[in-house]
Formats: structure tokens, sequence, C-alpha cells
């Protein structure tokens, strides 16, 4: 199993900054659309982060014109260009499913006391 | 060119490709083998390699292979031996090593090894089919229903879907891409999944 971890090592984004559920990020992802390349900004709070190595997969939901969205994204993927953590979050759950049905003030989150 | 190897499986992940999309693999530590007889037409009537893999000492095998080890000059034993039919046996020469650089990535591999054993398995395991009514006064849960009528045939077919044994059989997976080939490590990655537990041997041929 090892060698198997080794292998995933190699492909794994080690320089993406350390974010958890609750915070709020702005997710660069590259999108191609024939031969052109533009970045593409997600922002919006982290839902869940789950699995671990090359499997692991993060959540951003974020209210778009009045709708509730959420996108997953790969956490290693080489698609992401860099991730931007613009706040981080107080929470006491590690996934944040109750955010789904919460709308307006009760959508908040606390803002965490860094230092 | 021989175009095989024997390899043992180390087990699955998922790597992402160039695209950035995410690709289920088996990684195989294939090779080193090597060549412990030659088969010729002349003397066996067809040709083939037979391929050693995974070293052992001389002394740990039985007096038999000990003797087939020993009269092929080699000094070692191996944990496995399988034989590779070719066209010719001429540019080998017992001894040889074969590693797996002799794959490419996006070649077509086909690769062999015993399935998981799934012991006696039912119908709706071992064949797809469907399960009865849970309840409402259903008796047939997972019975396989009628196996063949009374007046005619009365006789069940040959060949009949039957509960029975599930799987430890020898299993080929056809065409199946290599997306990586490490010959300082001895590692094949291939797309998709192959046959066995970890830790399996495979026999691994060029398509």
């Amino acid at each position: 199993m090892e060698r198997i971890d080794l292998l995933e090592k190699e492909q794994m984004r080690l320089d993406l900054p350390d974010f958890r559920p609750g915070d709020t990020v702005e997710v660069h992802v590259r999108i191609v659309e024939g031969d052109k390349e533009r970045i593409q900004i997600f922002k919006g709070m982290v839902l869940r982060k789950r699995g671990s190595n090359t499997g692991a997969s993060f959540t951003v939901r974020k209210i778009s014109y009045g709708v509730g969205v959420e996108r997953t994204f790969p956490l290693h993927s080489p698609s992401i260009d860099s991730i931007k953590v613009l706040s981080r979050g107080r929470v006491r759950r590690g996934r944040l499913y109750y955010f789904r049905d919460r709308y307006g003030k009760a959508a908040r989150v606390k803002e965490k006391r860094v230092g | 060119m021989l175009d095989g190897i024997l390899g043992k499986k180390l087990g699955m992940t998922r790597l992402f490709d160039p695209a950035g999309t995410a690709v289920p693999v088996t990684v195989i530590e294939a090779g080193p083998c090597f060549v412990v007889q030659k088969k010729t037409t002349k003397r066996e009537g067809y040709e083939a390699l037979q391929l050693g893999f995974e070293r052992r000492r001389l002394e740990k095998q039985t007096k038999p292979l000990q003797g087939h080890f020993s009269k092929q000059g080699l000094k070692s034993g191996f944990r496995f031996l399988r034989e590779f039919r070719l066209e010719s046996t001429e540019n080998f020469e017992v001894g040889q090593e074969l590693d797996v650089s002799q794959f490419a990535i996006g070649d077509k591999v086909n690769i062999t090894g015993v399935s998981k054993g799934k012991g006696f398995a039912g119908v709706i395991k071992r064949w797809g089919f469907k399960r009865g009514p849970e309840t409402h006064g259903s008796m047939s849960h997972r019975a396989p229903g009628s196996i063949g009528a009374s007046a005619y045939p009365s006789r069940v077919f040959k060949g009949q879907k039957l509960p029975g044994h599930l799987g430890n059989v020898r299993v080929t997976v056809k065409s199946l891409e290599v997306i990586d080939v490490r010959p300082e490590s001895n590692l094949l990655i291939v797309k998709g999944a192959v046959p066995g537990a970890r830790n399996g041997l495979l026999l691994i041929k060029k398509v």
C-alpha cells in the first residue's frame, strides 16, 4: 500500500492553502473552451471536505441570484488554479448540511478569531 | 519480442490525466521476470518461454524444482513459473531479464488473474436474477423461480443457471489501457480493474 501512497503523493496539490468547513473561499477553476483557457471564480462557503489522498474532494455552496448553488471539486485536480481563503468561519460541525435549510440572516457564519 | 510479463496486483487508486480528468487505475508490480526455460518445437512440440517471477532461495524449493532450476544453470529459484507462447524463442536466452519497459503509455494489454472467490452463491449474486417481493405473502424472496415445468419439458435443461460456487476462476480482462510505466520501480499502471485480490499473480500480455 505504501507504494500506492507514494504514487498518489506525486499528484497531490500540496500548494493549496489549508481551509475547513465554514470558511469562505474563492476557487479559481481553469476552464478550457476550444483552444482557449480562462479562469472562472466560484466563491462561497465550504460545506464539507471528504476523502483522502487523490480521492479527496470538497463542496462549496453559494447563493446565486437567490438560488442556492453547490459545486463539488476534486481537491487535487489540476484544473484548480488556486484557492483563496477569504474568511475563517466559526462552526461546530464538520458537515454543514443544515445551511441548505437556511437563508438570509440565518445563513450567516461568525468569523473565527485567528491568532 | 515477447509481449508479456508476470506481475502482482498492488491495488487500485485514482489519478488525474493531463486534461484533469480523474482516471480509475490499477497499480501492478510487473516483473522483473527471468527466462527459466525455452520450449522449442524440436523438443516440446511448441515454442514458448517459461518465465519466473519473485526470486526464492534454491534451498527453499522442492527437490524436483531445485533440479529444474539448476539444470537450466540458474542460481536461484522463483515463486511463480508461467509459460508464454510465442512464434520463436531464438532471440532469448535462459536467465535473460524481462522488465516492464517493454510496455509504453497508451498500449492495450490483456490481463489474466484468478478472481476473488465468493463461495456458494445464489442466483441473484451469481447470475444477476431479479429478486422476489419481500412482503405481501411472498415466499420467493431470493429463489430462482421455475427451473422447468412438469408436463413439458418435465426436466431441467442443461446449462440452467442455478446457485453454486462463484469466483476463484481464471478470468481475463481484455484491452486495458496502459496509463503509466515506471521501469525504475517496476510499476505498470493500467486503467480499470483487474481480476483477483491484492498480491494476486497476474499475466500481462500486449494486445
